[in-house]
């Protein structure tokens, strides 16, 4: 392995035109697996979702899964594809032991859906189209744990384990044409495709494309060539990047090792490489010394797809909203900016922000939670807000506590800590931690009466008149309480006992 | 209750013997231990079983004397026992399909065919060898040593399916099951005096049949008489959902053609393609005399042209191997069957190259090498994308014929049994073996081998093809039954009588 | 159309994962060059304006429910299986990733 220096982004971004290819698997949301009835049901024990086609026993069959089928077309039409009239299967050789029958089933040259685009509007309000070359229908592999390594990783491992619930669920490939054009961009371009992306498939209900878990997983291609030239550099395939803010910094690291290697003199490899979370690099994966043949030919235990027109533009009538114009709807009822909803959407907070204020919240405080402390937070963590261990209806429930007076700000960032370290629910916090507001109408009126005592220059300043000077002790009161005082009623028994209008 | 002797109860036909237990006068207990009898007896110099399930058909006789007892209508082949070729799978029992690959497996399910003939009542007996993967015209190719001819043990029984024939040919079983890929249940048929019949692609399941070459694959029945055949076709054709290439529509009417014979007004087509040089004299004079016995019978015999058949074999020779390459690439070591080299040192990559090396034996691998090589890329338009326009132009040529004839007829075969190794190590010249019966394969129609006499020459047995259009199976039988009532009415009894006791 | 060659087999041998002993080679580089001569044939027919076939039957979209049906139990599923360890197949290392 070597250590590449990498360029900066800026030198690389003055010489180079970034070129992009983005491959995208989602796995549907289906009951039963792509070719045959098993459950796709997730964290069963290994191994008790299969049968002899998913295992690839011999003289086993697939049969094709009309929801996985229909799942494709949907996609299809909300990516602006045509829908192919007559298409196949087609069998991917090649030998991995997570692939049970050793070729994989999936489309070749006769994709499903293929010739579409999806506007992505970046964080300036900029929309840009990305060009969809395919979307096709294919199958999972099973799983595979290194045994024996220091690292469970695959290398200096002594043997592997496979479970084979996972062969076999359904997946589409979404295969972006090359994306040119978007020059420094590049990298937020594909974070916002991403993104938009997982928008459409959620709001489909074909998955509920969930990154963390694996159910949407984004291989970036990558190269670069010099400004003013129209011929592609070769490119490098950074495999399973699994987080929008992952696809981003791929992007951003791929541009300025390819930089670097191009302008030291030398060439980048075809290869496919792995992405680091910890430092957002990536290093080269297994160099094969043969070229990929994968003797592809249509699949002779399946027939072929022909969805009727008919079919087809029933579901294009049954397509929900698309997230786009959703979004630019929720944007006027919340009264957001262009600028903000882009921020919303891009920090993965649409539907958050929306399951929330289905949970009781206002939408101002919905946002304002998953948008400040828990973007915050997100961000601090490395991982995508939907993967933080807190819920919508807890959000709601936080900002219900503070808008009955139960918790202020303050206090409810400490709930929301607590959620989020595992503590239970936010009641549960908020009782462990005793966090409520003071609010004891008793306990109040003799911190504020000791306030007025020990600051008895400043209490006749206000009896003078000088309402403002009643901060500094709303000040002395919020400390002697720690802070579980609702301030806003703290100030109005202080002017209440020294006798003054508010 | 007459007893019958066991030396007659196995020279019954199952039509015969089914009939004998319905009505109590004979148990299948007593039937089965018939055969186990006559196995046990001959098979060590026939070699037709690689594995006798003593117990498993015993109690499945069992069950239908039960049966019986309790009044419960007994189907038209309860009882009956049958040879079933060693590529079904057969849930508990082994299933190695001739190759040391799968030696000592035991498949956790059992093929639709399997089920359907336990359904049925019909009593296994056991699994028959076969060529490896039913790679092969004369079962020497079978990891388990070669099978002899009942007529003579010196010469090979056909194959694949050659432990099937030669067990009905040496009254070890009344019925067998054969697959047909290429001529694999009708040649065997051919050089043992026994009746085979490839039905229309579709028409039987091939779900848990170990695939070979599954655009052409078939499994199907085989027996001693026209009308067995057409009840063990009945008991295992028809609809299943588990097999996307299964045709969803009736089953012909075999039986009711069996029982009706009659070629009076028929057309029959004589293919000029079918004769000429590698055709052995007493075949060709056997077929001729079977034309000028259905002319005889009321048939209008019309010659025909098809040019493209002697394109078949190069064709079939491309298709097969491809499919065959992909469709074995699952024998890998990892999940069932055979490992070798796995000391814990070497990778599951080389564990796997070292396992086929060891477990696949000379034609496999010739054939998997020929089908990687035709789908490389690079390769694949001029070999297997050609192939498959010869394959259009074949079942043009058939859907020509068909409009001017009924059914085709020509040898099976164009020699009679060969010495076993004559041809063991020349591939084409074995491969010349299926001549007349895989240009059937390549378009999928129906077609049936049975015996027309003896050739002159050498004594033994010369097949007769018949040929009938997709899903007109039943024309195959109601012809079939015609010339075969005839021939026996000339010879005064069955051919398989002329054949020495072993 | 060219003769294959030992090394071409050497190739094919290593895309179909068997470990081909040398005389192996060389024999069926022989074979292999007689067949592949035998059926080449079937490029007489390659500018032929023929649509391919590559199924004997006509149909299209047959598809299954999308309803559960009942899975293998994990010892029906590693029943034929050479190695186990915690109700997975265990298999040797694994050198490459796709
Ligand atoms: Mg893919
Ligand atoms: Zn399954």
């Amino acid at each position: 392995m070597t250590v590449t220096d990498l360029v900066s982004y800026e030198d690389a971004l003055a010489t180079y035109e970034p070129v992009m290819g983005l491959e995208v698997h989602v796995e549907l949301g289906t009951k039963t697996k792509m070719f045959c009835g098993c459950s796709t049901a997730l964290g069963a024990d290994a191994n008790t979702q299969t049968c002899p086609t998913c295992l690839g026993l011999p003289g086993s069959l697939p049969v094709v899964n009309a929801i996985g089928v229909e799942s494709a077309i949907k996609i299809g039409l909300a990516l602006n594809c045509s829908i192919a009239e007559w298409c196949r299967f087609a069998r991917k050789n090649y030998f991995y032991p997570d692939m049970p029958k050793n070729f994989q089933t999936s489309q070749y040259d006769e994709p499903i859906a293929f010739d579409g685009y999806l506007d992505v509007q970046l964080e300036d309000g900029e929309v840009f189209r990305v060009e969809i070359e395919r979307a096709h229908m294919e199958e999972d592999t099973g799983k595979s744990t290194h045994v024996g390594g220091a690292t469970g990783r695959i290398h200096g491992a002594s043997h592997s384990l496979l479970d084979y619930n996972r062969a076999g669920i359904p997946l589409i490939e979404i295969v972006t044409k090359p994306i040119k054009g978007a020059g420094e961009r590049a990298p937020e371009v594909a974070k916002a495709y991403v993104a938009e992306l997982r928008e459409l498939i959620k709001a489909l209900g074909v998955s509920e494309a969930r990154m963390e878990m694996g159910q949407m997983r984004c291989d970036v291609n990558l190269s670069l060539m010099p400004k003013g030239s129209e011929k592609f550099g070769t490119r490098s395939e950074t495999k399973n990047v699994n987080s929008l803010r992952s696809v981003e910094r791929a992007a951003r690291f791929e541009i300025q090792r390819h930089a670097a290697v191009l302008s030291s003199g030398g060439t980048i490899i075809q290869e496919t490489r792995h992405f680091h979370e910890e430092d957002g690099s990536t290093t080269s994966g297994r160099v094969k010394e043969e070229a990929e043949d994968y003797r592809y030919f249509p699949e002779p235990d399946l027939v072929p797809v022909a969805p009727s027109r008919e079919w087809v533009e029933e579901l294009r009538k049954g397509l929900p909203e698309l997230p786009r114009l959703r979004r630019n709807r929720l944007r006027e009822e919340w009264g957001v900016s262009e600028h903000d909803m882009q921020s919303i959407l891009n920090a993965g907070a649409v539907d958050l922000i929306v399951a929330t204020t289905e949970a009781g919240a206002d939408a101002a405080a919905a946002r304002k939670w998953w948008m400040g402390e828990l973007a915050r937070r997100a961000n601090e963590d490395g991982v995508d807000l939907d993967a933080l261990p807190i819920t919508p209806e807890q959000v709601a429930r936080v900002a219900a506590l503070v808008a009955e007076g139960s918790l202020n700000d303050k206090l409810a960032r400490q709930t929301i800590e607590g959620v989020l370290a595992g503590e239970g629910t936010p009641d549960e916090v908020v009782e462990k931690r005793g966090l409520k507001v003071v609010s004891d109408e008793g306990a109040l009126g003799k911190a504020v009466d000791e306030a007025i005592e020990s600051n008895a220059a400043i209490a006749d300043k206000i009896r003078g008149g000088k309402v403002a000077a009643a901060g500094a002790l709303v000040g002395a009161v919020m400390k002697a309480t720690r802070g579980q005082a609702d301030a806003a009623r703290v100030r109005e028994l202080i002017l209440e006992k020294l006798g003054v209008e508010g | 209750m007459a007893q019958t002797a066991a030396h007659e109860l196995i020279k019954l036909t199952a039509a015969e013997t089914a009939a004998k237990i319905a009505a109590g006068e004979v148990t299948a207990v007593q039937v089965t231990e018939a055969h186990l009898a006559r196995i046990e007896a001959v098979d060590e110099k026939v070699h037709a079983f690689l594995h006798v399930d003593r117990e498993g058909a015993l109690a499945q006789a069992r069950a239908v004397d039960a049966k019986r007892e309790r009044g419960e209508k007994l189907g038209p082949l309860a009882g009956v026992p049958l040879a079933l070729k060693d590529i079904f799978t057969t849930e508990g029992v082994p299933t190695t399909v001739g190759s040391k690959i799968l030696e000592g497996w035991l498949p956790p399910y059992d093929a639709t065919v399997t089920q359907r003939l336990k359904a049925a009542d019909v009593v296994i007996l056991g699994k028959t060898n076969m060529d490896e993967f039913a790679m092969g015209s004369s079962t020497e190719n079978s990891a388990y040593g070669p099978t002899g001819n009942p007529w003579d043990l010196t010469r090979i029984p056909g194959g694949s399916g050659g432990g099937s024939s030669a067990a009905l040919a040496s009254y070890e079983a009344p019925l067998a099951i054969g697959t047909d890929t290429g001529g694999s249940i009708r040649q065997p048929a051919a050089v043992t005096g026994t009746v085979g019949v490839k039905p229309t692609y579709g028409g039987v399941s091939r779900y848990g049949m170990v695939a070979f070459s599954s655009s052409l694959d078939q499994g199907g029945p085989c027996a001693r008489t026209v009308l067995d055949a057409a009840l063990l076709h009945e008991a295992i054709a028809g609809h299943d959902p588990l097999d996307s290439t299964s045709i969803d529509a009736p089953v012909p009417a075999v039986v009711e053609a069996a029982r009706n014979g009659s070629v009076q007004g028929m057309r029959v087509g004589v293919v000029k393609q079918f004769r000429g040089e590698g055709y052995q004299d007493g075949v060709i004079q056997r077929f001729d005399e079977s034309v000028a016995l259905m002319k005889e019978l009321g048939a209008e015999i019309v010659e025909l042209d098809c040019p493209s058949f002697d394109l078949a074999l190069a064709a079939y020779y491309l298709i097969a191997p491809s499919e065959c390459s992909s469709n074995l690439a699952r024998f890998d070591a990892m999940r069932y069957g055979l490992r070798v080299g796995d000391d814990g040192t070497k990778s599951a990559e080389d564990v796997t190259a070292l396992t086929r090396e060891a477990g696949f034996g000379p034609e496999v691998k010739r054939r998997i090498m020929l089908g990687t090589y035709a789908l490389s890329s690079g390769y694949y338009d001029a070999y297997y994308g050609s192939a498959q326009k010869v394959r259009t132009l074949i079942t043009r040529e058939f859907e020509a014929a068909f409009e001017q004839v009924d059914v085709i007829v020509s040898p099976t075969t164009p020699t009679t049994a060969f010495p076993i190794g004559e041809r063991a190590d020349d591939p084409m010249a074995m491969y010349l073996a299926d001549v007349c019966t895989l240009p059937v394969n390549l378009a999928g129609n129906a077609a049936m081998s049975l015996p027309c006499g003896l050739a002159p020459e050498d004594g033994l047995p010369v097949g007769l093809q018949i040929i009938a259009p997709t899903m007109k199976d039943d024309r195959l039988y109601k012809v079939g039954a015609a010339v075969e009532a005839a021939f026996v009415e000339k010879w005064g009894h069955p051919l398989l009588e002329e054949a020495p006791s072993l | 159309m060219p003769g294959i060659t030992r090394e071409e087999v050497a190739h094919l041998a290593r895309l179909a994962r068997l470990e081909l002993k040398d005389e192996e080679l060389d024999h069926f580089a022989g074979q292999l060059d007689d067949i592949i001569g035998a059926v080449a044939r079937v490029s007489e027919v390659a500018d032929q304006d023929v649509p391919p076939t590559s199924h004997p039957l006509p149909l299209t979209n047959v598809m299954r429910a999308d309803e559960v049906r009942p899975s293998l139990t994990p010892e029906q599923a590693l029943s034929g299986a050479p190695a186990q360890e915690q109700q997975r197949f265990k298999v040797p290392q694994i050198l490459g990733e796709e």
